[in-house]
């Protein structure tokens, strides 16, 4: 009869993907919800829209775009570094993995700087006194890059404490599935912002 | 059924550079079509580009591709409710 | 039964707590069950005594007991408690809780401390919501927290709304524990289509919670980033279009009736067979009903709004569609009536509960093709015709099938039996009380009497009042149901493993179950409604 005891440490790991890709299925809902009102809002106000984009940084969405791409490679490549049993190259990779997304979220930090420096942000007076294709289009912006560095935040969390426990306790079925998982997180971050930074950043 | 010793696909490093390179050809495949101006279908184009770029994540990064097929049926149901609901908004928006 | 090692009563799991810690930090999805069980029969309660406070008031024309402000407070307490704190989770977290594991065969839940968590952020959520009762007062927007007022009102809207996303949260993953324990830990013996129906109901019910209940997260986050950051997302003068907040809101809200619905179908499908003493018709129907309920049940949402302002090709689609979602429901109600059919049928609390429930929910969602329909909708809709359909199919629906659940499971949670006569007094006043509290407001309705109002003109007080006394009746019955349910802990018969006759899992295993459910490998039958041995057994 199959069970899980508490006091046992048998892992079926199998099933704790399954448990994480479900919840990843409720993150891509979460955040779709916002692409419904992108999608209403850009066919209403295409122009707008359009000018918005074209005030947004484009080498800094670009640059953010690589930086991912790349932590997702050295994610996935950490993943096949555990498999493999290489403790030290699966932390190197791991350590990079933290490394770009540290880098993207600096990024970000400073783009937004920037856009508040000059007058854009929620509820801001030139917002509110310019066009109102333009208010949604950066409070679109805001919140939608906002939820999704938290959701930065929380990866790079979960991956350092991944991290924290593979220098400590090594390769094993537990470590290794705490290392697949929150790549599994890390990769659903990732293929977000692949959405986002068109959206946002490439709008014709 | 729970099976304790599972085949698990395991990517080379090779493999998954490769993939890599691929995602960064699309980014710049994307930003030179953004600057090409075909009207609405940019957007479409971009989306399109988008989904390819995040089935390769999926797929590969993500090892999609060696999972359950209950997996990536729960996946696509998943993207086809979003898309769904999105579609059906429009039935609102569009018409008013 | 067996007394050898007692039952979960006795043996904490983990082992090494003791007392009230062995509850507080319990990881036994059995004693998770009976802590959801107190603390959603106590929100149950509070909020069954607002809303007969709220019929009071309108049993008279006029101010009676309470001002509008309180009144508005009240009824938007009511939904918001009874939707998100009782009968969203009700039946999974207490039901699913206890019972998908021992329908499986598994010995717990796949990922029994995350389960324990999903408690704590459903206490969290109630304690917020408690909060929400201070300082600037609860909100006043109603449960739906409807744009631009839910941003305007200056009452503790942010309060709630935190807190429903934490139920939220905690519904979401209780869902993903059920998939991942339906997938991972069901018999090796038992395949798909050997699976209870309560069992697949909890399931389909899961993967509605996990995919749509994100939506109703993000629209609530929107709400918060709105009040602390006026983005003006939803403001029309900045761009802003609130019925996109209708949309977004009741693109999870509709589905959430299906999560409350689908739990209740299955304790139904459960009963229903056992005191009918003869297989469930149309198994494999009702599965692929249930899935089909849970996927069109996702595309009508709208039908919400069709005054809202939205395009009228909106209001035809989404007409057209609540038509069509209809259907399933229906082919459950023709399964219960043909297993009863040339059935030997046994009369017990369950099974008038179960009736019940047939009938009420029946004609609340013959009421719901009314309101689906875009042109009667115009007339009816926001008036007390919507109130009493609701009730009708959460209340006589969900409401029922829980009592039904309770009276069909107290003796093996608990391992007590109740008094039956008292059961079937307390369950009489409680569907009578419930037919004239509710059926005025379908006239009163169709009258033209508004919901959601403090005060209403002199022509509709007589069936407002006659609503009152219904709803006295009701309240009476409920009461005397808990008392007696809960008198048993005390006083009750023991239980037998078996007192009812019934073939799935649970009824193989002790009165109060063991720790791990089962003392040995449980033996899974060919088909989970083969009543054969039953049929010897008791005749």
């Amino acid at each position: 009869m199959k069970g899980r005891d508490t006091m046992e440490t048998h892992t079926d790991a199998a099933g704790i993907k399954l448990g994480m890709w479900i919840f990843l299925f409720s993150e891509i809902m979460l955040f779709g919800g916002l692409f419904v009102l992108y999608a209403v809002y850009l066919t209403t106000f295409t122009p707008d829209f359009v000018a918005g984009g074209k005030q947004l940084d484009l080498s800094a969405g670009a640059i953010n775009t690589i930086i991912l791409l790349i932590s997702s490679f050295t994610m996935a490549a950490s993943v096949t570094a555990m498999r493999r049993e290489t403790k030290k190259k699966a932390l190197v990779l791991l350590g990079l993995t933290l490394f770009f997304g540290a880098l993207f979220l600096f990024n970000k930090y400073v783009e937004w700087g920037h856009k508040i420096e000059a007058g854009i942000y929620p509820n801001s007076p030139s917002l509110a006194a310019g066009p109102p294709g333009a208010n949604i289009f950066f409070a679109l912006y805001y919140i939608i890059t906002g939820l999704h560095g938290l959701h930065v935040i929380i990866g790079m969390i979960v991956i350092g404490f991944g991290a924290a426990k593979v220098a400590m306790r090594g390769v094993s079925t537990r470590t290794h599935t705490l290392v697949e998982n929150s790549g599994l997180y890390w990769h659903l971050v990732d293929m977000i912002w692949i959405f986002v930074f068109p959206l946002f950043y490439l709008v014709i | 059924m729970a099976s304790h010793l599972e085949e698990t696909h395991i990517s080379s490093y090779k493999s998954l550079f490769g993939v890599l390179l691929a995602l960064l050809a699309l980014t710049g495949v994307t930003v030179f079509a953004s600057t090409i101006d075909i009207g609405s279908w940019n957007v479409a184009l971009a989306l399109l580009i988008a989904s390819v770029k995040a089935s390769f994540v999926a797929l590969f990064f993500m090892h999609l591709k060696y999972e359950s097929r209950f997996l990536k049926i729960m996946f696509i149901i998943t993207l086809m409710f979003l898309g769904i609901i999105i579609g059906f908004i429009f039935w609102d928006v569009s018409f008013r | 039964m067996s007394t050898h090692h007692g039952s979960f009563f006795e043996n904490p799991s983990p082992a090494r707590f003791t007392g009230v810690g062995s509850w507080l930090l319990t990881t036994d999805h059995k004693r998770i069950a009976i802590l959801y069980l107190y603390s959603i029969v106590s929100w149950f309660i509070l909020a069954m005594i607002m809303g007969i406070l709220i019929r009071v008031e309108l049993m008279f024309v006029g101010e009676t007991i309470m001002g509008s402000q309180t009144y508005n407070a009240l009824f938007t307490l009511h939904g918001v408690i009874m939707i998100f704190l009782f009968v969203i989770p009700g039946i999974p977290a207490i039901f699913g809780n206890f019972l998908l594991p021992i329908h499986i065969g598994a010995a717990d839940v796949f990922f029994p401390k995350l389960n324990l968590f999903s408690w704590y952020l459903y206490m969290a959520g109630g304690a917020l919501a408690i909060a929400s009762l201070f300082s600037n007062g609860p909100p006043d927007t109603g449960w739906t927290f409807y744009v631009p007022f839910s941003l305007s009102s200056q009452t503790n809207v942010s309060l709630t709304v935190t807190a429903a996303f934490i139920l939220g949260m905690s519904s979401m993953l209780t869902g993903i524990n059920f998939i991942t324990t339906v997938h991972r830990l069901k018999a090796p013996k038992m395949g798909w289509f050997k699976m209870p129906l309560f069992a697949w109901s909890v399931y389909a019910t899961s993967w509605v919670q996990v995919l749509a209940t994100p939506i109703i997260s993000l629209t609530f986050l929107l709400v918060l980033i709105e009040r602390f950051f006026g983005t003006g997302l939803f403001d029309p003068n900045r761009g802003g279009d609130p019925i996109l907040y209708q949309h977004l809101f009741w693109m999870y809200s509709h589905p959430a009736v299906y999560i409350m619905i689908l739990p209740a179908m299955g304790i139904i499908s459960e009963i229903i067979p056992v005191f009918s003493r003869k297989s469930i018709f149309g198994y494999k129907a009702i599965v692929i009903s249930s899935l089909a309920i849970a996927i069109a049940g996702s595309l009508v949402w709208a039908h919400h709004m069709y005054t809202s302002g939205m395009s009228d090709v909106a209001v035809f689609v989404f007409s057209l569609l609540t038509f069509v979602v209809a259907i399933p429901s229906a082919v459950k109600v023709f399964s219960w009536i043909a297993t009863m059919h040339k059935g030997s049928i046994l009369m017990t609390p369950p099974l008038f509960f179960a009736l019940c429930f047939i009938y009420l929910f029946s004609v609340g969602g013959l009421t719901g093709l009314v309101l689906g329909a875009a042109g009667p909708n115009i007339h009816v809709h926001d008036t007390h015709f919507v109130v009493a359909h609701f009730h009708f199919v959460m209340f006589g629906g969900t409401g029922f099938a829980f009592f039904g659940g309770l009276h069909f499971w107290w003796p093996k949670i608990f391992g007590r039996m109740y008094r039956f006569k008292t059961a079937y007094i307390s369950a009489v006043l409680i569907a009578v009380g419930f037919v004239f509290h509710y059926i005025p407001m379908f006239i009163l309705g169709l009258s033209g009497m508004p919901r959601r109002y403090h005060d209403y003109l002199p022509r509709f007080e007589t069936g407002n009042f006659l609503a009152g006394i219904g709803g006295f009746v009701m309240v009476a019955g409920i009461s005397l149901m808990f008392f007696n349910l809960f008198v048993s802990l005390k006083n009750g018969e023991k239980a037998a493993a078996d007192p009812w006759g019934g073939t799935t899992l649970e009824w193989s295993t002790a009165s109060p179950p063991p720790v791990h459910n089962f003392e040995s490998k449980p033996e899974i039958k060919s088909y989970p409604y083969d009543f054969s041995d039953v049929y010897k057994k008791f005749n």
